[in-house]
């Protein structure tokens, strides 16, 4: 290791050179290998264990069930399109291959367009690099189909690093979700790539109208499906919610045998991140706990007065399909575009939940609604703070009253 | 009306190195300093000059200020040197000690007959003031304020503490003298706090005039911060007065017997000592004595205080005026690779709140931490972390946060007349961004002083 570290010292752009400008560059590479052996000046002498990086690592690591099952996925959903399987493990291998095929492209893109980006800045402002980006850049391709564009995704992730991080300061000081703002760009800027029913099985646009009839396959996701029940009901999926639950059972949802974005649709997955994230502490368990709150809350007030069909989904059913997993477990947690205090995270999370299902179930033109829902919620956990705090001041004047008295 | 009060908030570091229950002697130190940067804010007007002879009791200097507060010399000897640093400000002021240690006659009194007036005249005048500390501002007391309580904390919860009840043993009556002279100078209450289910020595347990609270949980629950919060908050406004109990000993001893002896018990701690126990010294004692032979490598840092609050002071240094422990804990200066024991590594030696790293597998583990940021500077971005060690009906962060963009309505509506930096030595502990939030405070409180006090 000394080696290394010599050969990095060696490379360290002088400060009165001609690559000074380019010290953060280098600074990010060694702070990667090497934790610096900068000590303690002021204050405590003797520090936590954990950084922003350890933070970051522990939050790459819960996605990697995500995308492992996600590259799956791909592959199986593409193959039921081109109806040469309807099997789960059939053909496992092809499935493995052309899902990496699709997958992995996105994840360098979304990495070097970003991180390109964060260096570029760092540059400008002669800043440290800063880790927010590591999970950035993994959490854009499992939020989007695998079908999207190289190109879109690079665009999507710049506007995402630029006016929705870095403009505002940089990591720590966004307002908004930055994967969620790169998926946001996507769903207004290109329509058609994000929804419908010809982007959700890999490769399906490619794929004959007669061959898809003839193996019954549509090409919508169950939202999409469930969305038709808010029409008239000519346009209906299905006869009944009944059907839908029959054709869609909430087992294979929760597994993720469902078409969808890349990572969105095993729950079992996400879980298994929400397990690590949870029991070492990175994510708030009040934020997640809450969120789900909001959505079964909202969900079982529907079924009490299903006035149309889709009220009539089973709660559970919402919670294992479209987005709303990933989204309680990876997105609103966010600690940045959070609410900061204890008591904000439980109405912060619980709105967020909320507004989800409200969206999805009381609105046809989103089949979707827990993007839309976590950004509105970013936007008002500063509002939600402000009162939680206010609540503190209130009491603390209260206490200066009563002694007055 | 005494105070019982559970925390759950808080963390204890356990840490290797803690002192043995044995009271050792070393040779007296070859110099002694007072260094005028232990007490924050103070400009000290000299009163002596190199080469003048001093006894232990004689005044030295006095605040510039607030020329009534003057400083004693610990012990009889020479004014070796008077060190300055940037823009001739004082840091220390040297004394040689004589061979046999000398006191000024200053008059032995009996606390417990007389006026406030006296006592607080008595204090002043002979240089035992400065060991009585106010809230808000935690600095030295101003002595025309009229503070509403006066809390001395019965323990130390912080990593590798004292143990009150081994240093205070045996002296009730010097103790309780120093309770009475205190007791006069509050038309309020003093408050001794004391560890829930734990037998407090006898010194403590039975001092009169006191209204003794109890209180459990984890550190900071031996702050005299958390305790003042739990008892009785300071609103704005108000003051309050604290005093360490060990101090307290020492001004009860000063003032029955007419004889400045500071020396009191310090805890010799940390893992880079070799035998570490308690040792009776003398405040402001050089530390080469105590260290000698007995510090296990070169690249060490050596604090005056606990590993938390202390000052780091170099090996020829000496004790701080409030301290009453020396921890030596190896220097954290050299890289960590990535993989064996930096951010991706498993971290069994690395001790964390969060279970990010294995050693949460090993929860009794005792650790030997150095002095490594682990990390670097970062802005704020993991949340709830501080809430968990910060005990307040306060929000750290927030506070924090106003303290850095100077609003002072804000600062005083979330309550920066209660904190005092070490109240968040935990909170900079844990900060996963590694800012020094004991400094953020001091700035905020110094603003606070300047503008509303």
């Amino acid at each position: 290791m000394k080696s290394i570290e010599k050969m990095m010292r060696k490379m360290e752009p002088k400060h009165d050179g001609k690559w000074a400008k380019f010290h953060p560059v280098w600074d990010g590479f060694y702070t990667f290998l090497f934790t610096p052996g900068e000590t303690t000046n002021k204050g405590a002498h003797i520090r936590d264990g954990i950084d922003l990086k350890r933070t970051m690592f522990m939050v790459v690591t819960a996605l990697i069930p995500c995308l492992l099952f996600g590259i799956y996925n791909t592959g199986h959903w593409h193959y039921v399109a081109t109806g040469e399987t309807t099997e789960y493990m059939d053909m496992f291998g092809d499935k493995v291959i052309y899902g990496l095929i699709k997958v992995l492209p996105i994840v360098i893109v979304s990495y070097a367009v970003g991180l390109g980006i964060e260096f570029l800045f760092c540059i400008k402002n002669q800043h440290a690099i800063q880790e927010g980006f590591l999970v950035t850049g993994m959490l854009i391709p499992l939020v989007i189909p695998a079908d999207t564009p190289l190109w879109m995704v690079a665009v999507a992730t710049i506007f995402a690093v630029v006016l929705g991080k870095e403009v505002f300061g940089g990591t720590g000081m966004n307002i908004v979700n930055v994967a969620l703002t790169a998926r946001a760009f996507l769903f207004f800027g290109y329509p058609t790539m994000m929804s419908g029913d010809k982007v959700w099985m890999s490769g399906i646009a490619d794929v004959p109208r007669e061959t898809l009839e003839a193996n019954g396959v549509t090409g919508a996701t169950q939202l999409g499906e469930l969305a038709t029940f808010t029409g008239a009901e000519a346009d209906w999926a299905y006869p009944s919610i009944q059907a839908f639950s029959e054709h869609w059972s909430i087992m294979d949802s929760f597994f993720g045998m469902i078409p969808g974005s890349v990572g969105e649709t095993s729950t079992l997955a996400i879980l298994l991140g929400a397990a690590l994230l949870l029991y070492t502490g990175i994510a708030s368990w009040r934020i997640m706990f809450s969120f789900v709150a909001g959505g079964l809350f909202v969900g079982f007030l529907a079924n009490a007065f299903a006035v149309n069909e889709y009220m009539m989904l089973d709660p559970l059913h919402h919670m294992v399909i479209g987005g709303f997993a990933f989204g309680a477990v990876f997105m609103i947690t966010d600690p940045v575009t959070a609410s900061q205090t204890n008591t904000g995270k439980f109405i912060y999370g619980f709105l967020g939940g909320a507004l989800s299902i409200t969206i999805r179930v009381f609105n046809g033109a989103y089949p979707e609604g827990v993007m839309m829902a976590i950004l509105f919620a970013n936007v008002m956990a500063p509002l939600i703070d402000h009162y939680v705090v206010g609540a503190n001041i209130k009491r603390r004047v209260k206490r200066l009253k009563t002694k007055a008295a | 009306m005494s105070k019982t009060i559970k925390l759950r908030k808080g963390l204890d570091i356990k840490l290797i190195g803690e002192a043995d229950k044995v009271k050792g002697t070393v040779d007296r130190g070859a110099s002694f300093a007072i260094k005028p940067p232990d007490f924050h804010g103070l400009v000290p007007k000299m009163l002596v000059k190199v080469g003048d002879k001093v006894k232990a009791g004689t005044t030295i200097f006095a605040d510039k200020y607030n020329e009534q507060i003057k400083f004693a010399s610990p012990v009889s000897g020479e004014i070796a040197d008077v060190v300055r640093g940037e823009k001739r400000r004082i840091l220390e002021i040297l004394i040689t000690p004589d061979a046999e240690n000398s006191f000024e006659d200053l008059g032995a009194v009996d606390t417990a007959s007389m006026s406030g007036d006296d006592v607080k005249a008595y204090m002043l005048k002979n240089g035992l003031w400065p060991f009585i500390k106010m809230r808000p501002l935690d600095v030295i007391a101003d002595p025309s304020d009229a503070p509403k309580a006066i809390f001395i904390s019965g323990f130390d919860s912080s990593p590798l503490a004292p143990d009150y009840d081994f240093v205070l043993h045996g002296e009730d009556e010097v103790f309780q003298r120093g309770i009475y002279a205190l007791s006069k100078l509050t038309e309020g209450k003093v408050h001794l706090t004391l560890k829930t289910n734990s037998a407090a020595d006898e010194a403590l347990k039975n001092a009169k005039g006191v209204q003794i609270n109890k209180i459990s949980g984890k550190h900071p629950i031996g702050n005299v911060g958390t305790q003042i919060h739990h008892i009785d908050p300071i609103n704005k406004g108000e003051v309050v007065w604290t005093v360490n109990a060990q101090d307290v000993a020492i001004i009860g001893r000063i003032m029955s017997s007419g004889r400045y002896d500071a020396s009191k018990v310090i805890a010799l701690t940390g893992s880079e000592v070799k035998n570490p126990k308690y040792i009776k010294a003398t405040i402001g004692t050089s530390i080469e004595k105590i260290l000698e032979d007995n510090i296990k490598g070169d690249n060490v840092r050596i604090i005056s205080g606990n590993v938390l609050t202390g000052d780091k002071i170099s090996a020829d240094g000496h004790l701080g005026f409030y301290h009453s422990q020396i921890t030596v804990i190896p220097e954290g200066n050299e890289p960590k690779f990535m993989i064996t024991k930096g951010w991706m590594g498993p971290g069994i030696g690395k001790f964390s709140i969060n279970r990010s790293y294995f050693s949460w597998l090993m929860p009794n583990k005792k650790y030997a931490l150095d002095t490594n940021l682990n990390g670097e500077h970062r802005a704020f971005v993991v949340t709830g972390e501080m809430e968990k060690v910060f005990p307040f009906d306060i929000y750290p962060m927030q506070l924090v946060k106003s303290i850095m963009y100077n609003d002072i309505d804000l600062m005083e509506n979330l309550g920066i007349y209660e904190v005092a930096p070490e109240d968040f030595a935990l909170c900079e502990f844990v900060c996963t961004s590694k800012i020094d939030i004991q400094e953020v405070v001091r700035e905020g409180l110094d603003v606070i002083k300047k503008e509303c006090m």
